[in-house]
């Protein structure tokens, strides 16, 4: 009996799995699946390609370059980096109704705010109000941790440094009349950046967090007085801050300036004349980048994308195109070899 | 302990030192001194007997698993990588970060290390502890104590059963004649008994054993590893020196049996024993995947460089085309940008670090998860389990299981691999007459039990003694009565008249079937079984002991006339036992055997006992064994010879008349045996004059006295007196094909494995086996080979290579020229393996279908192997069940043992062991197809994978100014790699089945198209795809935000999804049949990878600086963008050359016929 056992001791046990014996489905591409299902795959991504295609068509963006290199430009007066405090105009017109609610951009090109070291050059601990990181940043920071007198940089780091300070001002030119359009400023930026992840000291007033540090290089104000309209819009969770401090992933940018949501200008942008005017503070020959502002409205899929609407349609066709090669051939060869 | 000074502690270690490495070392009893202080120990400088296997300790356990982990050539390089990262200027990630894989994959292999180390350092700790019985002098007995504290020159006691806990010197045994048994399976495998001879004389044993009385010098050589190999002498105060080998043994690890008590003087001990020194742990053999795999990692680190020129070459380009300072380059702490050259130069190690995972970290601990899985697999198939003898398929080497499915060339054994090695003794010639004997009754062979020992050698001689007796008694008078009436028999017993019963029967059953011409009656044979039903003589320790030697059997049991049908034998070679059961089938039955006597039971049931005088031993030179008796009536000195017959055939006395006659019938009887594929042996009997033997007997003493060249000298006495014999006759024993071999032989054939039969048979036997398993045809053109001289060989073999080439250069004859095959003799076989012909051999060899050498040596078996696979290139497989075939084993990329009749050798030298040829035919073709293609798939998937993910994070490099940013956090980069698709290639490694079982033996053929799976071919073009996805997965997330507010990660997030639905789903395109795993698997890794990054990216708010992955996740997949980029990009990456090289394999597997596994439930 107890050799028995032994018998019985080695021998595997016989289960579909040690056996490799699992049920097992085994995707056959025959025609019959393959056919129809690429006439669903077609017809499904069309029918997107089309909503996506009808949707961007919707959608109006305006450009309006203001870089000022070319001598005609109203700009160029600005574009001279020894010229300080420039105020530029610049006039257009709106055919017809450009509806709202319209998002009020403003974009460099050439600008690589994905640049690695550039990237990494800020410090994530004081911008979540840690006390301790305003008197002694992150090296990574470096160079922008301590201005020559050896104190503090309160942003510190090169992407709060080079923050973009131009700004913007749209006057509706009515019988001869400027009649600005009012911006809305608020919930630019993500909310979590806001709420979450930038906080300032809790430290009223909000200057005293700030004694002992010093402003970036490059700002002409601290970051307690970011907006002087509204003081709860300063420091870290200054909304122009938060949109500048997202870095964008490619060069060629737009990042979002205002919204136009309020008063009149609640159903868009009425057609007739405007005019922009331009605090122009910000150099960008230094990298041959263009300066410009972009109004554009939005609908479900964000911005005017005309991309992804086509590339639909065409894979699409290229699935019933396909389908129905297939069919030929299917019909032509495999019917007689199947009889 | 008294203090010493250092410097006598430094000349003692020094002298330790010494002895230790002396050619031989003086041992002496340690009981004189015991209890002394260690200084004064004189055996102080031999290592006790604990022993220690681990491979660390606990405090230096991560320096030295790191020392060795680095012996990997790719740990080193991540290493190294990580540690550029340390590098300020270089650095692509933060620092700490990039550490992270390497120190999981590291700890992932120290952790199995440690594990392994653990589980050896128990089972040290458990033998170590193990109790044994150490004389000690003052309590004047043997005092129970711990294996550890057994030392060098203790006394040690064993009782039976139990396991030796050194390496000892048998000086007493409980058994009166100073034998004792012991069982080396835990050494070698092989669970028959072995005799050890005790020492006498050395110490009074009467009537009791006194240790104190040893008073002896032990001198013994320096240790070694050979198991069988021994030297050492005794030297008494008086001077007088006492020999002793290997048979006086006892090996540690050895359990002993069937003696009541051993007492053996420690001459070895812990790791100085034999059996430790044999302990070399598992072979490493590189898989030839795994070296190709190598090269193809070669080419990633090309690519990764030129990637990393790339981006350095465009960092310089894009730097020089900056025309001022822009505000996003950043200066270092003093406000000075870098030069654009030196910028460029560093971002080289940037891109290297940021681009590091195309050569894939985890690839290599993927591949050894995966082949554990794969021998899982295998050794569990049921396919592959042997009921009869309980065993499953053992693998013992662990990386070469893809070769499997690389076989090209098998070298296989005959005897017992091809055949069952189960003896069935047919036919014999007794002088100069055939008789036949029909099919053995039952009893024959159901209770042979094989086992190889070399002290069954004395056994073994007896049976020579026994046929003898049969032929003598048995047989003579048939032709007496019957036939030859003018015979003369030479040796007419006294007894002869008294004849048996069943001669009797013999005789009338001849005469009843008068038809039947000599053949012996099968009535006969089968009366008896009824008359004594046969009983499988298993289990209690008295009836082992007469198993193993059937030595003490009889007597022991009290009862010898009644238990002689429950006798069985144990031989060292199969035929021995076939003779010995076929005598007793006629009921000459050996009743025992001890060193100096050989009991037989004749039919009349008297016992004859011979006296045995000496025996000399069977070597590979002579071919032959004898055994000298005197005859227990006649009172002459006679030799009994047994051996092949071209080493017998020449010694015979000087021919004349009837003897030449005799000689003449019996090669023909030979040759016709050869041709029916019996194994032949000879017989021969000579009357050795008295005097004759006196001179001679001077001599052998001698010889074996000798310290040196004690073979050849005895081998010379032995041939001195095996000369002028005269013949007695032949036998025909047959090996029976075993179950399924010519279906075997034929679908490994069909799967494109050229077969070749490396065997010591006759060519006549072999040729016969040859066609029996259909290695050869009836139509074949088969070219025999067998020639004297070089001259000849070089001709023969120019002959056959200009016939062979004008067949298959005629066109006309593809079709219809019969396969070419091959036989060689061992002789023509070591010329044509010289080096100036062995191109010529190979090159017949090759046009051949199948090459049978007959008659070679071991050593020829693994030249041939060695040439083959060198010359040819080709991947061999070598498969046999003996020791002669481990040679040969070793020699091939793969060895495979049969764990058959003949011992453990072949087994324990092999790579795999399967207990039937015929279990090779799913090995090969389902297993070895399926781990190829599995493991194959496997590393092109890997390869595919890393470079499909790395090349999102280089073309995103041309966008962000050559500056080496990620635009996926590094965290989820890591995770990507090590969580996220890490576990589905794997599966898809262990459980593929591209075409199912049934089919693969249904249809060998797929064999050989499997085998070319994995070559520069299969690789380049998934590098290609890669390079396809990756810029079809990058541009088109690209374009659709392109001049959009997406910020760095918000960007990198689709992308890193979109890259993950294409990798996996790429492998749900290669996974041709799906199971619950795998579905398991494929969803989990997803769901994972959603769960994971949604924590991750919910919980980290600074957590990761400078990179911030707060909520992107989640906002992207608020987005309805985001899922339709996801689409797209995914059905583009997988549609093109995914779906044209898909809808291409059906095509060609339709085309084919090949439904491949659909009914695989």
């Amino acid at each position: 009996m107890v050799k028995q056992e032994q018998e019985i001791a080695s021998r595997p046990d016989n289960t579909a799995f040690t056996q490799q014996r699992l049920p097992a489905w085994q995707p056959m591409l025959s025609a019959g699946i393959v056919i129809p299902g690429f006439v669903l795959i077609g017809l499904a991504f069309i029918g997107i390609g089309v909503a996506l295609f009808v949707t961007s068509q919707s959608i109006t963006v305006m450009e309006l370059d203001y870089t000022g290199v070319e001598r005609t430009s109203p700009c160029f007066r600005c574009s001279d980096p020894n010229v300080k405090n420039c105020v530029c105009q610049l006039d257009f017109s709106i055919a017809s109704l450009f509806k709202g609610p319209v998002f009020f951009y403003y974009g460099l090109t050439n600008y690589f705010q994905n640049y690695r070291r550039y990237g990494v050059s800020k410090d994530d601990d004081q911008l979540s109000g840690d006390l301790d990181s305003f008197t002694s940043p992150s090296d990574t920071c470096s160079p922008y941790e301590y201005d020559s007198n050896n104190k503090p940089i309160v942003p510190c780091g090169s992407v709060a440094n080079s923050m973009f300070n131009d700004t913007f001002k749209l006057y509706q030119i009515v019988n001869g009349t400027k009649k600005q359009v009012p911006f809305d400023g608020k919930g630019i930026a993500w909310w979590t950046d806001y709420n979450v992840k930038y906080r300032n000291p809790s430290v009223t007033p909000l200057r005293d967090a700030f004694n002992g540090t010093v402003k970036p290089l490059f700002w002409p104000r601290p970051a307690y007085e970011l907006d002087p309209s509204d003081p709860a819009n300063n420091g870290f969770i200054n909304q122009d801050f938060l949109v500048w401090m997202r870095r964008a992933a490619l060069p060629d940018f737009r990042k979002l300036y205002r919204r136009i949501t309020e008063g009149d200008y609640a159903q868009g942008l009425p057609a007739g004349n405007y005019s922009l005017e331009i605090a122009y503070n910000y150099p960008v020959l230094s990298f041959d980048g263009r300066k410009k502002v972009v109004l554009s409205n939005v609908s479900w899929m964000g911005g005017k994308n005309e991309f992804l609407g086509i590339a639909y349609l065409v894979i699409g066709s290229l699935c019933i195109v396909m389908s129905i090669i297939m069919l030929i051939v299917y019909a032509k060869f495999k019917f007689p070899e199947e009889e | 302990m008294t203090w010493r000074s250092p410097l006598a502690l430094l000349r003692d270690a020094l002298r330790g030192q010494r002895a230790r490495e002396k050619e031989l070392r003086n041992l002496v009893s340690n009981l004189p001194y015991e209890g002394l202080e260690k200084g004064k120990q004189p055996n102080r400088h031999f290592p006790g007997n604990a022993i220690k296997t681990t491979k660390y300790t606990l405090l230096l356990f991560i320096p030295m698993n790191l020392f060795e982990q680095f012996h990997r050539l790719a740990n080193i390089y991540f290493v190294g990588l990580a540690i550029l990262n340390f590098v300020p200027v270089v650095n692509a990630f933060q620092p700490e970060v990039a550490l992270i894989p390497i120190c999981i994959i590291m700890a992932l292999t120290a952790l199995k290390d440690a594990w392994e180390d653990f589980r050896r350092y128990q089972s040290d700790r458990k033998l170590n502890n193990t109790p044994c019985l150490i004389y000690s002098r003052k309590e004047k007995q043997f005092m129970e104590r711990r294996w550890k504290d057994v030392r060098v020159g203790d006394f040690v006691k064993v009782f039976c059963n139990e396991i030796v806990p050194a390496d000892l010197l048998l000086l007493h045994t409980s058994d009166p004649n100073g034998v004792c048994h012991i069982e080396t399976a835990n050494l070698d495998g092989e669970t028959n008994l072995k005799q050890r001879r005790a020492m006498s004389g050395l110490c009074i044993s009467d009537p009791e054993f006194k240790p104190e009385s040893f008073d002896s010098l032990v001198v013994c050589e320096r240790p070694n590893n050979n198991l069988n190999h021994f030297k050492c002498y005794a030297e008494k105060p008086d001077k007088e020196k006492v020999g002793a080998g290997i048979e006086s043994l006892l090996l540690r690890g050895c359990t002993v049996r069937n003696t009541d008590t051993a007492v053996g003087f420690v001459v070895y001990a812990g790791h100085e024993t034999k059996s430790m020194l044999n302990n070399n742990g598992p072979r490493y053999k590189r898989s030839k995947l795994e070296r190709k795999l190598n090269i193809d990692v070669i080419f990633c680190v090309i690519l990764l460089f030129a990637m990393c020129l790339v981006g350095s070459l465009g960092h310089f380009v894009w730097l020089q085309k900056q025309p001022g300072v822009p505000p996003y380059l950043v200066a270092d702490s003093n406000g000075h940008l870098d030069s654009p050259g030196l910028s460029a130069f560093y971002m080289f190690f940037t891109m290297i670090i940021l681009l590091q995972v195309l050569i894939p970290i985890s690839l290599y601990v993927s591949i050894e998860l995966v082949k554990i899985g794969q021998i899982f697999f295998i050794a569990n198939d049921i396919d592959l389990y042997d009921e009869e003898t309980d065993s499953r398929v053992q693998c013992k080497a662990l990386n070469i299981t893809e070769d499997l499915g690389q076989i090209e060339y098998i070298f296989s054994d005959k005897t017992g691999t091809l055949t069952e090695n189960k003896m069935v003794f047919r036919r014999c010639s007794i002088m100069g007459t055939e008789y036949a004997h029909k099919e053995n009754g039952n009893p024959l062979h159901c209770a042979i039990l094989f086992k190889q020992n070399e002290l069954m050698q004395h056994l073994s001689l007896l049976f020579i003694v026994i046929l003898h007796v049969f032929i003598y008694m048995h047989i003579q008078p048939a032709p007496v009565a019957v036939l030859i009436l003018d015979y003369n028999p030479p040796d007419t017993l006294p007894n002869l008249a008294k004849m048996s019963g069943s001669l009797r029967r013999f005789i009338t059953s001849w005469q009843r079937k008068p038809k039947r011409n000599r053949i012996f009656s099968e009535d006969s044979v089968i009366e008896e079984d009824h008359f004594n039903p046969p009983v499988k003589t298993e289990g209690s320790g008295a009836i082992s002991g007469l198993q193993t030697c059937s030595l003490h059997a009889p007597s022991q049991d009290g009862k010898p006339a009644t238990t002689s049908d429950n006798l069985s034998y144990e031989a060292e070679s199969p035929d021995e036992a076939a003779l010995v059961y076929a005598a007793k089938a006629y009921g000459f039955t050996l009743m025992g055997r001890t060193p100096n006597s050989v009991t037989v039971s004749l039919p009349s049931g008297k016992e004859l006992v011979f006296e045995v005088l000496d025996t000399l031993a069977f070597d590979s030179v002579r071919k032959r064994m004898s055994i000298l008796v005197r005859h227990p009536i006649t009172k002459e000195y006679v030799l009994y010879s047994k051996g092949a017959d071209y080493a017998i055939m020449e010694l015979l006395e000087h021919l004349c008349g009837k003897q030449k006659s005799i000689a003449a019938d019996t090669q023909r009887h030979l040759d016709c045996y050869a041709r029916e594929g019996l194994r032949t042996l000879c017989f021969t009997k000579k009357v050795v004059s008295e005097k004759e033997y006196e001179s001679w007997s001077v001599n052998r003493q001698r010889a074996l006295a000798a310290m040196e060249n004690r073979e050849e000298l005895t081998m010379d006495t032995a041939v001195q007196l095996e000369t002028n014999l005269s013949l007695l006759g032949a036998t025909g024993i047959e090996d029976r094909l075993q179950e399924g071999v010519p279906d075997t032989i034929v679908a490994l054939r069909e799967a494109g494995i050229q077969v070749w039969v490396l065997t010591g048979d006759k060519p006549e036997t072999a040729v016969n086996i040859g066609y029996a398993c259909r290695l050869l045809e009836e139509e074949d053109l088969v070219i025999n080979m067998s020639c004297k001289n070089t001259l000849a060989c070089t001709s023969i073999l120019d002959c056959a290579l200009e016939e062979v080439r004008r067949y298959s250069n005629d066109p006309r004859n593809v079709d219809t020229t019969p396969d070419i095959s091959l036989v060689i003799d061992g002789r023509t076989l070591t010329m044509a393996l010289s080096s100036d012909l062995q191109e010529r051999f190979v090159d017949l060899a090759k046009h051949c279908r199948t090459v049978l050498c007959c008659r070679v040596t071991p050593l020829q078996k693994s030249r041939v192997v060695k040439v083959v696979r060198e010359k040819l290139k080709v991947m061999t497989l070598a498969i046999g069940d003996g020791a002669n075939d481990v040679n040969m084993i070793q020699a091939a990329d793969i060895g495979i043992g049969i764990s058959g009749q003949e011992g453990m050798q072949a087994v324990m030298a092999s790579d795999f062991a399967i207990s039937h040829f015929k279990h090779l035919k799913k090995l090969l073709l389902v297993h070895g197809h399926w781990c190829y293609t599995r493991l194959a798939n496997m590393i092109i998937y890997f390869f595919y994978k890393n470079v499909a993910y790395v090349n999102l994070l280089f073309w995103y490099q041309f966008f962000c100014g050559f500056s080496g940013t990620a635009m996926i956090d590094y965290w989820l980069m890591i995770f990507f790699n090590l969580f996220f698709t890490s576990v589905p290639p794997i599966m898809f490694g262990i459980m593929d089945k591209d075409i199912s079982a049934e089919m693969l033996l249904g249809v060998p053929e797929l064999y050989r198209m499997g085998q070319g799976e994995y070559n520069f071919k299969t690789f380049w073009i998934s590098m290609l795809d890669a390079f396809y996805q990756s810029l079809v997965c990058f541009f088109i997330p690209y374009i659709a935000y392109r001049d959009s507010d997406i910020d760095v990660f918000t960007f990198g997030t689709p992308l890193n999804t979109i890259s993950l639905f294409t990798i996996l789903l790429h492998l749900s395109i290669e996974i041709k049949a799906w199971t619950v795993v795998h579905w398991v698997i494929i969803l989990g890794s997803v769901a994972i990878f959603f769960i994971v990054t949604l924590a991750y990216s919910g919980t980290c708010i600074t957590c990761n600086p400078p990179s911030n992955p707060y909520w992107i996740l989640q906002t992207q997949m608020a987005d309805p963008m985001f899922y339709l980029i996801c689409v797209i990009t995914t059905v583009v990456a997988l549609l093109g050359p995914r779906m044209t090289e898909g809808t291409k394999k059906q095509q060609h597997l339709r085309k084919n016929h090949f439904t491949p596994g659909i009914k695989s439930n």
